[in-house]
């Protein structure tokens, strides 16, 4: 069971409220993106052994998309934040540093 | 002209809480800035209180508000005045980038009332309803049962519920359900 911190409502709520919407922070190419690039956008996915970047919907709440940064082997969550940002903040990086030193997630460190 | 009948007609049922349909109720819905004048003014024109902060559900002389989202809030107000209201909310929001509707018909309310009010709702929600993390004028957009539904606590203690009108016959069952006399675990 995962508890996730909804940055909108303020509220943590159990997964059941939420819906998942995959990975988070894919970079679409272009214009003028070569077929691999495109291919990649629309297909390559991670799938890493702990840190991992997710997109989450408060579906049964606010009804807001928003991000969260967690564990895949623990089911940590090292935080959430907004989905109006194309990579994790600061915090949000130190926060799983501080978990689990050099991690690296896509081009994220 | 057919007569405006809520869901469920005020179905009620006495359990170990009391459970009411609420019948008619008036309901608009409000998206803008919600920090900005214009939307400040229609909520005061609707229900004459102040917009709730991010959570909650203030009441006013005329009706409530209750925070649906960062941009929406539902305002409540009696069901025969909510067309005059409404235009109130729109000359208040003027030329604001924002829109109210007249949801009235959309949604049906319930009413959740007794000693065991807190226990019946927390069969339901996977919410925390101990005293002290659920009071008054606290609301809490959740699901019940398997349905997307709105809880919040009257300043009387009651819970207020509501969701859509399509399921309101699912959402009595579950609250009834939840009220079955003899059912108390006794945990708030
Ligand atoms: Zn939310």
């Amino acid at each position: 069971m995962l508890i996730l911190h909804c940055p909108y409502c303020g509220v943590s709520a159990e997964e059941t409220e939420f819906a998942p919407g995959g990975e988070a922070h894919i970079k679409r190419f272009g214009p003028g993106a070569s077929d691999e690039e495109f291919r990649d956008y629309l297909f390559a996915r991670e799938n890493p052994k702990g840190v991992h970047f997710e997109r989450w919907r408060h579906a049964y709440g606010c009804g807001k998309w928003f991000h969260a940064a967690r564990c895949t082997v623990t089911l940590e969550v090292f935080g959430t934040y907004p989905a109006q940002t194309t990579e994790p903040p600061q915090a949000i990086r130190d926060a799983i540093s501080a978990k689990r030193p050099g991690w690296s997630w896509r081009e994220f460190e | 002209m057919s007569e405006p009948i809520s869901a469920l007609n005020g179905a009620r049922f006495d359990g170990i809480a009391r459970i009411a349909e609420a019948g008619l109720t008036g309901m608009i819905t409000l998206r803008g800035d919600l920090a900005s004048k214009p939307v400040k003014a229609a909520v005061a024109a609707v229900t004459g209180a102040k917009p709730p902060g991010q959570g909650q559900i203030s009441f006013g002389k005329t009706g409530a508000a209750g925070w649906m989202s960062p941009d929406e809030l539902m305002l409540f107000c009696p069901y025969a005045a909510a067309p005059a209201l409404l235009a109130k909310a729109e000359a208040a929001l003027g030329r604001a980038h924002a829109l109210a509707v007249d949801v009235s018909d959309a949604r049906a309310v319930f009413r959740v009332d007794g000693a065991a009010a807190r226990e019946v709702m927390g069969k339901l929600f996977p919410i925390d309803f101990a005293p002290g993390a659920f009071e008054p004028g606290r609301l809490r957009r959740s699901r019940m049962g398997q349905i997307a539904a709105a809880v919040w606590m009257e300043q009387d203690g009651g819970f207020g519920v509501i969701c859509f009108r399509s399921v309101a016959g699912y959402a009595f069952a579950l609250l009834k359900e939840a009220a079955t006399p003899g059912s108390a675990v006794g945990v708030y």
